[in-house]
C-alpha cells in the first residue's frame, strides 16, 4: 500500500517537526534560565564576541561596501529616468539601514559565525567535551551555550550597523566619486529622509531578532547533532538553511509591522 | 572484599528502549581500592559507568555512591555528589579550546573561589604529577595520545575525588604509554585515598595494576576475583578473554539467519 507508507513516512515527519520544536523552545528557555553566568562572569561572553563577532568583521565590512557601491550604480540609474539623482543618498541610507544591512548581515552571521558555533558545539559533543563538563558538575548549557548566545545577540545588531556605515560608504564612494553626485545633495537627503526612531531603531530591532534566531537555531543544532561526523555536518548545513529561512520569514513580518503605511 | 564500600551496586537492570543491557548487577567498590570492570565490546561496561556517575537511571535497583542513591538526587544533589568523582574520558575529552593549563585549572575555577596564585600552585602539581609540568601551555591538538591522556588524568584528580572512574584508559596507546598510564592510576589513588573503577579490554595491563576485577558478558556478571584468582580461572568465558582465544562462549561468527552452504547458493 503506498499510499499508507507515504501517509506513514508524512505522519512520522510531522511528529518529528513537534518534537523537535518542542525540544528547541526547551532548549532556548533553559538557555535563558542559566543566563546568569553569562552576566556574572562576562569574560566569557567577551571571549565569545570575539569568536562570532569580531571574526565576522572582515566578511561584514567587505560585503557591506560591495552591496552600497552596487545600489549606488543601480540606484543612480533608476533615479536618473525620473531627475531625481540628488536623492541617492536617501535611497541607499534607507534600503541599509531598514532591509539590506540587518538582512544581509544576519545572512552572513549564519554563515559565518552560526554555522561555526553549531560545529563546535557539536565537535565537543562527539569528543565528549560536553559529557566531560556535565561530569565535572559543570552545567553545558550555563557554560558553553548561553555565553555564545549572548555573544550572537550583541553582535548581530553592531554587525549589522557596520554593514549599513559601510554600504553608506561605498555608495558615496560609487555616486559622489565616481559618478558625480552632488555630495552636499547626496548627504542632506539622506539626513532629511532618514528617520533615527522609525528607521533605525527598526533596523536594530531587526537585527537584534535576527541575532536572537540565529544564534538559538545554531546552538540547537549543535547541541543536538548526532555525534558523528555525518551528524556534525548535517547540523551545520540545517542551521544554515533553517537560520536563512527564518532571517527571510521574520523580515517579512517585523516588516509587515513596523513599516505598514509608513 | 572490604565491608566499608564506597559504592554499592544491588540488582541493577538497564535498557536501553526495549534492549536489555545489564541484568541483575551486584558489586560493591571498597573505599582505596581499585576495581576493574572488563567485557566484550557491548556488553554494558561504559552503561555502568553511566550509571554510577548519574547519567544514566537504571529501570531497576539502585546504585548507591557514598550511601546516597544517585538516582534519586535532584539536579543539585547530583552536581554536589560530582564535585566529589572524577572521570577519564576514553579519549581523554579535554577542551580543544583551552590549553593544558587552563584544562587543569577548569574545575577549580568553576567550583573554587581560589585565588589565582593557588590555583596556579596547584595546576602544576597535578601536571607534575602527571609528568607534564612542561606542556602547561601547549594546546591540546599540540600533545600526543598518551600524552593527551596524562593531562586528562590531571584534571580528573584536580579537586581530589574521592571516586575516580576510568572508561578505556589504555585504548589507543603505545605500550610505553600504557604503562605509564598503568601506573599512574594505582598511584594517583593510592596518594589520594580514592576509589576507582577502570571500564576496560585491556587485561594484561589491567590485572597488574587493580584490586578485583569483574567480568560482564550479556549483561550479567559472569566472574569476579582477584587478578590471581582471574588469572587462574578455569571459567571458559574468563579463559577466553584473559587468553584472547579466538573463539569460545564468544563465537567468532556473528550468528546468521542461513547456512553457509545456503548463502553460497551450493546445494548439499
Amino acid at each position: 500500500m503506498p499510499i499508507a507508507k507515504s501517509l506513514r513516512a508524512i505522519g512520522r515527519r510531522s511528529i518529528n517537526s513537534v518534537w523537535r520544536l518542542g525540544f528547541a523552545t526547551r532548549f532556548l528557555a533553559l538557555t535563558l534560565f542559566y543566563s546568569g553566568t553569562s552576566f556574572r562572569r562576562f569574560h566569557l561572553t567577551v571571549k565569545e564576541i570575539f569568536s562570532s563577532g569580531v571574526m565576522s568583521l572582515i566578511i561584514i565590512l567587505v560585503s557591506g561596501m560591495f552591496v552600497g557601491m552596487v545600489l549606488g550604480l543601480q540606484g543612480y540609474e533608476t533615479l536618473k529616468r525620473y531627475g531625481s539623482e540628488s536623492a541617492l543618498g536617501s535611497l541607499v541610507a534607507l534600503s541599509l539601514v531598514r532591509e539590506l544591512g540587518p538582512v544581509l548581515a544576519a545572512l552572513l552571521f549564519a554563515s559565518r559565525a552560526g554555522s561555526a558555533m553549531t560545529a563546535e558545539i557539536g565537535l565537543m559533543k562527539a569528543t565528549e567535551q560536553i559529557s566531560a563538563m556535565e561530569m565535572m558538575a559543570v552545567n553545558p548549557i550555563a557554560r558553553v551555550v548561553a555565553p555564545r548566545f549572548w555573544a550572537g545577540v550583541i553582535s548581530m545588531p553592531l554587525l549589522a550597523a557596520l554593514f549599513s556605515a559601510m554600504g553608506v560608504f561605498g555608495g558615496y564612494v560609487v555616486g559622489v566619486v565616481v559618478i558625480g553626485v552632488d555630495e552636499g545633495s547626496f548627504w542632506s537627503q539622506m539626513q532629511g529622509a532618514v528617520d533615527f526612531q522609525h528607521d533605525v531603531m527598526n533596523g536594530v530591532l531587526k537585527s537584534f531578532v535576527f541575532g536572537v534566531a540565529v544564534t538559538a537555531i545554531a546552538l540547537f543544532e549543535g547541541f543536538d547533532a548526532p555525534p558523528t561526523a555525518e551528524g556534525v555536518s548535517g547540523a551545520t548545513t540545517r542551521t544554515v538553511v533553517q537560520s536563512s529561512l527564518a532571517i527571510l520569514m521574520l523580515d517579512f513580518i517585523l516588516t509587515a509591522f513596523m513599516f505598514r503605511g509608513a | 572484599m572490604p565491608t566499608q564500600s564506597l559504592v554499592e551496586i544491588r540488582d541493577v537492570n538497564f535498557s536501553y528502549d526495549q534492549r536489555p543491557i545489564l541484568n541483575g548487577i551486584n558489586m560493591s567498590f571498597g573505599k582505596g581500592k581499585l576495581i576493574a570492570v572488563m567485557g566484550g565490546s557491548g556488553c554494558g561496561k561504559t552503561t555502568l559507568l553511566r550509571l554510577i556517575g548519574g547519567a544514566l537511571k537504571p529501570t531497576k535497583g539502585e546504585v548507591r555512591i557514598d550511601g546516597q542513591v544517585i538516582h534519586e538526587l535532584d539536579m543539585a544533589g547530583l552536581y554536589a555528589m560530582r564535585r566529589k568523582m572524577g572521570m577519564l574520558f576514553q579519549f581523554g575529552a579535554l577542551f580543544t579550546d583551552m590549553s593544558v593549563y587552563d584544562n587543569v585549572a577548569f574545575q577549580m575555577r568553576e567550583h573554587t573561589d581560589l585565588p589565582d596564585e593557588i590555583i596556579h600552585d596547584l595546576v602544576m602539581m597535578k601536571l607534575h604529577a602527571v609528568g607534564l609540568r612542561g606542556t602547561h601551555h601547549l594546546m591540546p591538538t599540540e600533545l600526543s595520545g598518551g600524552m593527551a591522556r596524562r593531562v586528562a588524568l590531571a584534571r580528573t584528580v584536580a579537586l581530589d575525588p574521592m571516586l575516580i572512574m576510568y572508561d578505556e584508559p589504555f585504548a589507543g596507546l603505545d605500550p610505553i604509554s600504557l604503562s605509564v598510564v598503568g601506573q599512574l592510576i594505582r598511584k594517583l589513588n593510592d596518594a589520594l585515598g580514592a576509589t576507582s573503577v577502570i571500564v576496560t579490554h585491556d587485561v594484561q595491563e589491567s590485572l597488574k595494576i587493580v584490586d578485583y576485577v569483574y567480568f560482564i558478558a550479556e549483561g550479567v556478571i559472569v566472574a569476579e576475583g582477584t587478578p590471581a584468582e582471574i588469572i587462574a580461572s578455569d571459567k571458559p568465558y574468563v579463559h577466553q578473554f584473559v587468553h584472547g582465544e579466538m573463539d569460545g562462549p564468544i563465537p567468532f561468527h556473528y550468528a546468521a539467519a542461513n547456512s553457509y552452504a545456503q548463502d553460497l547458493g551450493v546445494n548439499v
